[in-house]
Order: structure tokens, then sequence, then C-alpha cells
């Protein structure tokens, strides 16, 4: 203790331009506390649709009595759907009322998942995951294709409010590398050519092909099956003795 | 993120003491406890390529009908009656004798973890929960399970739920696998109109239903106790254990969170029988697994292997081989982002299973296998896996909100090599006091790989504060440390 005291000491004496330490402040892609806006505010109201309404109930029904909550994140999902992809508070208020539970309870899982986006949102929300997997096959120059493609920066909105975009963590499609996802659609097995065909079939809202674009149908290894080749086995293949 | 955060595989010898035993077979006369560097028993001695007519998930690829029907062809569903009218017991010795060791990561026997189920009821019902919450980044062999034979899920969710006496069944799927969940819920329904869920389900006069709850992004909920509070709708925050959620889990009742994989094997085990698993991989290591081979190889790809298939073997066979040739490989993260990575020398004979990787100073997670060639920036891509960790926190224990910041600014430096020497201690030391000392193990997995590169590249490393301080004279870091 008195020793790195010492140090720190000696390290300040030293280099008197040293700052002095503090943590990070809290870092996130999104602020975490609401600004009334224009878009955004208490006041204007949200009501679910008749359809969504039938939709809410099956939603509340597979949650035991006394555990509603539990519908807390399909819920807030199914608002943030009918609102074009953003959740604005007045649907957060919504959900507290019909779950029956303090407002705060909704924005604090609002808050913490990363889904929830909370402020207006483009037509098509472009998420590129950039992790080690993805990285190591070329996410940057894909990132940097649909930045220049859209003219959008990362976290932003592009001018004509048609995209936005996200550098997300893993997506959970590491072997087809790199991917993006569009709203809720995976292109995988991206090259810049294919990304540049994405952005400009999505400009004319026209829908690409989703799924992977280097010619194979899912995760099977690329010119040629090493496994599962043969036809399945049929029923009772194998069948242990105690079940005959 | 599943299990392998779990600790029961570097960290709790006092938890395998207890295992070791029960799983083992042949003579016991002496207790013996297993740690993975001890001598391996008699059996097997390591994995080959599998027959097609061995592998448990044939319609991996999807190149046939996913839907019941189709399901059905391939043996799926084919007396389910029978093995549910067994009943528990013979259901969990099924899965004892297979030796199934939990898929999510952490390794856990699963015959075991059912058995803790089975206390006297108190009035409270059972449920079943299955993780599909997977984030690890290097995994996705759930959703091709969900999307290709989501029926072998839905069975399986029967079958564990019949052997653990549940009333229900909650899937919790990551947000972002949408068609994946509308796949696997048409599944349900079909299972429903055909009769093989709901209140009697396959004829057997069990009632059993499963429900699919959609995730909203976070790594954390694949923690079992963070996925437990996210179905309940809070905020994913692990809880302290014990209780473990066996006693208070789901909605305060006795709960089993089991992986996708974990749960849509049991199916075929209880078939073909636990000895037949039992004849895969090496002894306590046994069964098949799906790995996922991604990074730097010719062809990227998920397959169905045995255990204890030598790694070399693995990629060579089913991905084409390292990108320019094996000697261009410089290293390998062999089960998910929080295992430790190992070097070429290692990746040249190590086989891929617990034990194995546990006596490499690794772990086998999930099977997910990062390749990394030569020209890959090494520190670079652990860095960003430390950007992972960060962003994924959950921000309740202190070591690991704070320390992982801090683990990622220093090695983000160390990128550019504009840090000192003495900092990679420092790294290590911050790294060693944030594992072991959180809630849950998103901590650890955030530390190891950190040590991963320090122990292997730490040269590497030197090379870069040496080459920056050549340049751009010594670092700030050098000149206050």
């Amino acid at each position: 203790m008195l020793s790195s005291l010492r140090t720190g000491v000696q390290g300040v004496l030293r280099a008197a331009s040293r700052n002095i330490q503090t943590s990070a402040a809290l870092q996130h892609d999104s602020l975490f506390v609401h600004r009334d806006t224009p878009e955004d505010n208490p006041d204007i109201p949200f009501e679910f649709t008749e359809q969504n309404k039938k939709r809410v109930d099956a939603i509340l029904g597979i949650y035991p009595e006394g555990h509603k909550r539990g519908a807390m994140i399909p819920l807030l999902d199914l608002a943030q759907r009918q609102n074009g992809g953003w959740l604005p508070i007045s649907a957060m208020h919504k959900v507290a009322d019909l779950l029956k539970l303090p407002r705060m309870r909704v924005y604090e899982v609002a808050t913490f998942y990363t889904m929830f986006i909370r402020r207006p949102i483009g037509k098509y929300h472009l998420q590129v995951c950039t992790t080690t997997p993805c990285w190591l096959r070329g996410s940057d120059a894909v990132l940097k294709t649909l930045v220049e493609g859209t003219g959008c920066k990362v976290g932003g909105t592009s001018p004509c409010g048609k995209f936005s975009i996200s550098e997300v963590e893993c997506l959970g499609a590491c072997v087809n590398a790199p991917m993006v996802q569009v709203n809720d659609d995976y292109y995988e097995d991206l090259s810049i050519e294919d990304t540049k065909e994405i952005i400009e079939k999505l400009k004319k809202d026209e829908k690409p092909k989703a799924g992977p674009r280097s010619g194979r149908f899912a995760s099977e290894p690329l010119g040629g099956l090493t496994s599962l080749s043969d036809p399945p086995t049929g029923p009772g293949f194998g069948i242990q003795d105690a079940l005959k | 993120m599943a299990g392998v955060l779990a600790r029961v595989i570097q960290r709790t010898k006092p938890q395998l003491g207890i295992v070791g035993p029960l799983v083992a077979k042949g003579n016991s006369n002496v207790p013996v406890r297993y740690q993975g560097t001890q001598k391996q028993p008699e059996g097997k001695q390591r994995g080959s390529p599998l027959n097609d007519s061995d592998r448990i998930f044939t319609n991996l690829y999807g190149r046939h009908d996913w839907r019941l029907k189709g399901a059905m062809s391939r043996g799926d569903w084919y007396k389910t009656k029978e093995i549910l009218l067994k009943g528990s017991d013979w259901i969990v010795n099924e899965m004892k004798t297979s030796g199934l060791r939990g898929r999510g990561g952490a390794g856990f026997p699963t015959g075991m973890k059912w058995s803790f189920m089975k206390k006297p009821s108190d009035g409270r019902p059972h449920y079943l929960v299955v993780n599909a919450d997977e984030g690890e980044p290097g995994t996705c062999k759930d959703r091709e399970i969900m999307r290709h034979d989501p029926h072998k899920l839905v069975e399986g969710c029967l079958i564990a739920g019949r052997a653990i006496n549940a009333i229900a069944a909650y899937i919790y799927i990551r947000g972002e696998f949408y068609n994946e969940a509308s796949n696997l819920q048409v599944a349900i329904a079909e299972a429903y109109q055909a009769g093989l869920l709901g209140k009697d389900a396959c004829g057997s006069g069990y009632a059993f239903d499963v429900y699919v709850h959609r995730g909203a992004g976070a790594y954390i909920c694949g923690e079992e106790t963070a996925l437990i509070e996210s179905i309940e709708g809070k905020q994913g925050k692990p809880r302290l254990k014990p209780p473990f959620p066996a006693d208070i889990g789901l909605f305060g009742c006795p709960t089993t969170v089991n992986n996708v994989e974990t749960i849509s094997v049991a199916p075929t085990i209880c078939r073909r029988g636990g000895a037949w698993f039992a004849s895969f991989g090496r002894v306590r290591n046994q069964g098949t697994k799906l790995y996922n081979i991604s990074g730097h190889v010719n062809t990227p790809c998920t397959v169905e292997e045995e255990m204890s298939i030598p790694l070399k073997e693995l990629i060579e066979r089913h991905a084409g081989g390292v990108i320019g040739g094996w000697d261009n490989l410089l290293a390998i993260i062999p089960g998910g982002s929080s295992t430790p990575l190992i070097p070429k020398s290692v990746c040249d004979t190590v086989l891929m299973d617990f034990d194995a990787l546990v006596a490499a100073q690794s772990a086998f997670g999930t099977a997910a296998i990062i390749v990394m060639d030569k020209s890959t920036d090494i520190v670079k891509a652990i860095a960003r896996l430390i950007m992972f960790y960060k962003h994924e926190s959950c921000g309740q224990c202190t070591p690991c909100r704070e320390g992982v910041g801090w683990m990622n600014k220093i090695i983000y430096r160390m990128v550019d090599g504009n840090a000192s020497p003495k900092e990679i201690d420092m790294l290590w030391e911050i790294s060693k006091q944030i594992e072991g000392h959180t809630i849950c193990a998103l901590g650890d997995g955030a530390a190891w790989p950190v040590q991963g590169l320090i122990r292997h590249f730490r040269p590497e490393l030197e090379r870069r504060m040496a080459q920056y301080a050549a340049t751009h004279g010594p670092s700030k870091a050098e000149r206050l440390y």
C-alpha cells in the first residue's frame, strides 16, 4: 500500500500532466434518460390496434396468474413493431398500465435491452455485426460500404430518413460471416458487391434476397457436403431393445 | 452465452469431485477425484468421424422438410408415447448412462441436473426453461436446430419435461432470431394440432405446454438466472446462487435450465439408448456434438461430429483447412469467445473435448471454433472481444462493470503498442481480480481471453510496445509507471 502510494506520488511528480483517474462515464449506444421531444413525449397518445389487442391477450395468456409481468418484453416488442420500429415513452406507459406496474419498472426494462430503440429510427435498421468472428471475415469493409452507400453515420439515421446503421455485437451467425441484419432478416456471407446490391434494392424499397449470398443454402460447407450426404434414416432406426 | 459462463469447468474442484465418481464407469473401489489434467481412464482415446447414420441432426443444413411431416419421416416423434410411459426415472437413467454433459458450455452432466428435480413435491409446479439465447461470439449451433430441426427441440422439451415432472417449458430465444422463432412457433403449433403436446401429450395422459418467449438483445440473458429474471419481465441481471434454480427458479418454482442442443439430443438418446450415445468420445466426454467452425478457414461450416475428435482433423475434414494451409495458422479460440485461445503448437494435437481442452488451459465451451491465421492482428481480435464484454456487462457487480472497462482501455492501447510492458502484468492482475469475484461468470468469460492472450502472445505484445517506442518515443504509460 505504502509502496504503491510512493510510486503514485513519484508518478505525479514525474509527470505532472497526468490526469486524475476517474471511472468511465456510463457509456452506451444510446441515452439512458428520456428527453421530451416533439416526436416522443408523454402527451402523444399510444393505443394498440385491434389486431394487436388480440395478440396482447395471447401473450398475456402464456404467463401464470400473478406473474403477468413476464409479458413485458413481448409487449414492448409488439408496441415497438406497431410504432414503426421504435418505442415511444407513451407506449411504455401503455404497457405499464396493461401490466398494472409502476412506470419505472417498464423504463428499467426498456433501457436494459438493446433491441428497444427509444428514438425515431429509419425504415430499414441495418445492424452490422463487427464482433471478432465477423471482423475476421471482413465486417469492417461491409460497415464502410454501408456507411458510404447510405450516407448515414454509425448510430445515426440517413438524411433521407430511410436507413439507420448500428454496429452491434454478435448476432449468432458466425459461420456465415460477415453478416448484416436488416429489420428481421439476416443477410449472410456478404461481399462488398452484395452489400451494395442490398443498399440499392432497399433504396428502391425492394426486398433483397435474404440468407447466405455465397451460393450455399445455410451453414453447410461451400463446395460440397462433407457430412449428411446420405439420405436420413427413417423412424425406428437403431431403436433400443427396451422400446421395441 | 449459454453456460460457458458457469464455472464448473475451471473453477469448482469440489463440484467436479462430486461429479467424477458418479459419471465414472468401471471398477472404482477407490474414490476418484477427476481433474482434466489427470490420467484419462480406459476406453476410447480419441474420436473419429461419424457415419451419417449416427448423426442426430439429420436436417442440420435444411435440405429436407423441417415441418412435422418431414420430421416424422426422419424418425422424430417415433414412440414418444412409450418413452413418456417409461416414466421419469427411466428417462433420467438413460441420460445418466449416456454421459451427456450440458452443451451450453459448462458441461454439467445433464442426467444429474435432471435428478435434482426429483425432490418430494411441495405443491409448486416445476418448469423447464430452454436456453436459446445464443449469443456467444462464434456460436451459431442452436440457430440451425431451431430453424431446420425444430421438432427435435419440441419433442426434447416434452421428454425433458416428463423427466423433471414439469408442467410447461419456456423456450427463451434471443430477440434477433425472429425467423428462427417463427419456425419454432410453427413447429409447436403443429405439435399441438397433432395432439403431441397439450393436455394429453402423445396420448400418454401427461399434460405439457411449450411456450416461446423472445428476448430483446442481451447476451447476459444466456446466464441461467438472468434468463429467468428476463422471462419474469425484469432486467436480465443474474441472481446470487444459492438458492439454485432447482429450488427457486422461474416464478419462484423449481426450474431446470438447459441448452437447446442438450434438450434436442434427449429424444434420440432415449430412442437409441444411452449406451449408444456413450459409445462416442472419450470417457466423461461422451456423445456427438455440433461444432461451429468460423474465421479464417476455407469453408466455414456447422457440423455434427463425435466428441474428442482432433481439432486439426475436424478443421481439415469439414472446413476445408485453414486459409493458406495449416502452417499459416496463428491461433484458435476453441469454444466460443470466453475460452482462452490456444496457439498453433497446441492446436496440432489437441482433442476437442472438455478434459483435453482444460488440460490445454482452455475450455470446451460451446465448441465454437474461431480460427485465426497469420494475417490476423491477434491483439485487436482479443480487444474486440473485450469490447463485446464491456458492452454486454449488466453492470451489477463492480469488478466486472469497472474492470472490463479498464481492460478494454488498456488492451486497445496495446493494439497500437502505446503501453508499457509493465502494464501486461497489470492487465493480468486486473483479469485475475475480475475472475471469480462476480455473481455470474461473465466476468470470468471476459477475463479468460485476456489471460489466454498474455499467456501465449506476450512476446507479440512486447514487440508492439518496442516498435511504438521506437517510432513515437516512450509511451505515456512508460513514463508514468
